[in-house]
């Protein structure tokens, strides 16, 4: 009976094992596939070529170019672009919850904002297209509003869940003896906020930044529909861009399976990949510390 | 943790080896190919003529099921040499290098013309601009002409559109017109569609479509826009692509291909709707749709295939 048992014991075990193994395995093998096949790519094209070089043209009447350093600042834009305008919005609206609102504001707030990250992107790049840019447009008194800007402002709203419910979350987990200690120093509440909690929150409020960081990156489907994905190197954020996302999306449907335009393409993939990992690898090393920071 | 190891290195074993063995199946998918089901994808020019032509021939024909979708002339002729789909709309002719790729696949793509096209070069409808040389056209997009005032308009600077590089229409225009290297500063746009709504909002815009997209159901100009007179050279008419008496001398007039993955069969679904396309009925529909129905000589082209099959 008991070797019956035992027995049982293991299988459930090994199941259990096996599932929470899954994830880890589809990680790696997503990161070997892509790397393989986008190592193929430097079998042709030197790797200064690719990550130097200005112009990316696969299908150029004479000589294809392969260089993706336009991509790489089109993504570089849109993303610094969408956190400045979603930085203050969301470190404002995560102070309001956690600090100032009272609770059922809070209980209302708090859901409805959360909400937006489960909006469809292609809705926004949609109501990006139809409304805000001609409205862009109209307002910098530009051509068409297909560029850098609109792009961010669009990423900017995305990244805005990830950015107060993080900071909320960080803010909330501080202990009520620095709140108390503060106000009994006779610190005004904005005067706590600014000069105790905030200071004490920053780690975990950078880590949140970043995470929204790592979402706006990856992001596609609003780029490829606002930005406008002009190959030329962006000189202003009322250029058009395109980003290294937007421009596998455009590509991929036409390359044969194994053509150096196929390799190249997957070697993007690589260089996204590797910049989101690192993005979201380490705002988790440093969430996981702030959280446990301040636990007695 | 043993346990851990282990499964991890079973599990990316399996997952390798998927990868790897996946060029392989393709096979499968050219063989199943010729039921009463029909794949067709690519250009987007052609998208919507092919679809009212699959329409009206399913209402005839109630067991086919013919899924038509675009993507881009390049996207459909990568999909016919990976095996994906029985025919590839294009409206440009297959490249040098698609066709060795193809051989090497295994496929045998053929061709056959089902309409004409007359290429449309639009400018917004405020603009003053009315008339282009081809070798202005090309200035234009080449980017050495920037400003409109150097080809006959305000002094405003030119806001370029053209398609994704998966276009046939994209490459048409590069090889045929263009004759270089587009100015990088061009608007990449998904589809014709968008090319003609972004010139509708954008003053300075041009851009240049099928001509399926630049008129009605009833063949009449759509509003918005302007449609650009096109001459050959200084010397020539400045032809618009909707006057019917000068259609032979439109500077920018091409064929729209349809390639299939391999000889069809007599009775195939695939064959029974080729003929369609090509008889009276369906050119009557390219016609609706605001194509060209092919000219003899598109017909001795097909016929010399037809009579093969």
């Amino acid at each position: 009976m008991r070797n019956h048992r035992d027995i049982k014991e293991r299988i459930i075990k090994l199941f259990f094992s096996a599932t929470s193994v899954t994830a880890l395995v589809i990680l790696v093998g997503i990161f070997l596939f892509l790397f393989i096949t986008g190592i193929q790519a430097f079998g042709q094209i030197t790797p200064a070529e690719f990550f130097l070089g200005s112009e990316w043209n696969p299908n150029a009447y004479e000589e294809p170019k392969w260089g993706i350093l336009s991509l790489i600042i089109g993504t570089l834009m849109i993303t610094i672009g969408a956190l400045i305008m979603a930085i203050p919005v969301g470190l404002a609206s995560a102070i309001y919850i956690a600090e100032i609102a009272d609770s059922k504001t809070k209980e209302i707030l708090k859901p409805v904002i959360e909400m937006i990250a489960g909006i469809p992107s292609v809705v926004l790049g949609l109501i990006g297209i139809v409304f805000l840019s001609p409205l862009i447009a109209n307002f910098f008194g530009l051509n068409h509003g297909l560029n850098a800007f609109t792009s961010s402002a669009i990423v900017g709203i995305m990244v805005l869940p990830t950015i107060i419910s993080i900071s909320e979350d960080v803010l909330t987990s501080l202990p009520n003896e620095f709140r108390e200690a503060s106000l009994a120093l006779g610190a005004t509440k904005w005067q706590m906020i600014r000069m105790t909690l905030f200071p004490a929150a920053l780690s975990g409020i950078a880590a949140a930044v970043m995470l929204g960081l790592g979402r706006a990156v990856g992001e596609t489907m609003v780029v490829l529909m606002v930005a406008g994905n002009a190959l030329a190197m962006p000189l202003s954020f009322f250029d058009p861009v395109r980003p290294m996302t937007a421009n596998i999306a455009i590509e991929i449907k036409e390359v044969v399976k194994g053509s150096l335009h196929y390799e190249t393409l997957f070697a993007i993939g690589f260089v996204l990949f590797i910049m989101t990992f690192i993005v979201n690898f380490i705002s988790d090393i440093v969430i996981e510390k702030e959280m446990r920071k301040y636990k007695w | 943790m043993r346990y851990i190891i282990l499964i991890s290195i079973l599990l990316l074993a399996v997952l390798t080896a998927g990868c790897t063995g996946e060029s392989g199946s393709t096979g499968n998918a050219i063989s199943a190919g010729y039921s009463e089901d029909i794949e067709i994808k690519g250009s987007d020019t052609l998208l919507q003529m092919v679809s009212n032509m699959a329409e009206a021939y399913t209402v005839k024909n109630k067991n086919a099921k013919i899924s038509v979708t675009g993507g881009g002339s390049g996207t459909g002729i990568a999909a016919l040499i990976n095996g994906e789909i029985d025919i590839a709309d294009a409206s440009r002719a297959i490249k040098k290098k698609e066709l060795t790729q193809a051989k090497d696949k295994g496929i045998d793509p053929w061709e056959f013309i089902i309409a004409q096209d007359m290429l449309s070069v639009i400018v917004n409808k405020d603009n003053p601009v009315a008339e282009l040389t081809i070798e202005q056209v090309s200035e234009i997009y080449k980017g050495q002409i920037t400003n409109w005032n150097n080809a006959g308009g305000e002094d405003k600077e030119i806001t370029l559109y053209g398609r994704q590089s998966t276009s046939g229409t994209y490459s048409y225009f590069m090889k045929k017109i263009v004759e270089g290297d587009y100015s990088s500063k061009m608007m990449n746009m998904e589809g014709n569609q968008a090319i003609v709504d972004a010139v509708r909002q954008d003053k300075t815009a041009i851009g240049y479509v099928g001509v399926g997209y630049i008129v009605d159901d009833n063949g009449n100009q759509i509003n918005g826009i302007k449609i650009i007179k096109l001459s050959k050279d200084m010397n020539s008419d400045y032809i618009s692509p909707l006057d019917k008496t000068k259609r032979a001398d439109y500077p920018i007039s091409r064929p729209l291909f349809q390639y299939l993955s391999k000889k069809p069969l007599k009775d195939s679904a695939v064959y029974k709707f080729l003929v369609f396309e090509l008889s009276e009925e369906g050119q009557k529909i390219v016609k609706k749709s605001g194509f060209i129905p092919i000219t003899a000589e598109d017909r001795e082209h097909n016929n010399a295939l037809l009579k093969k099959i």
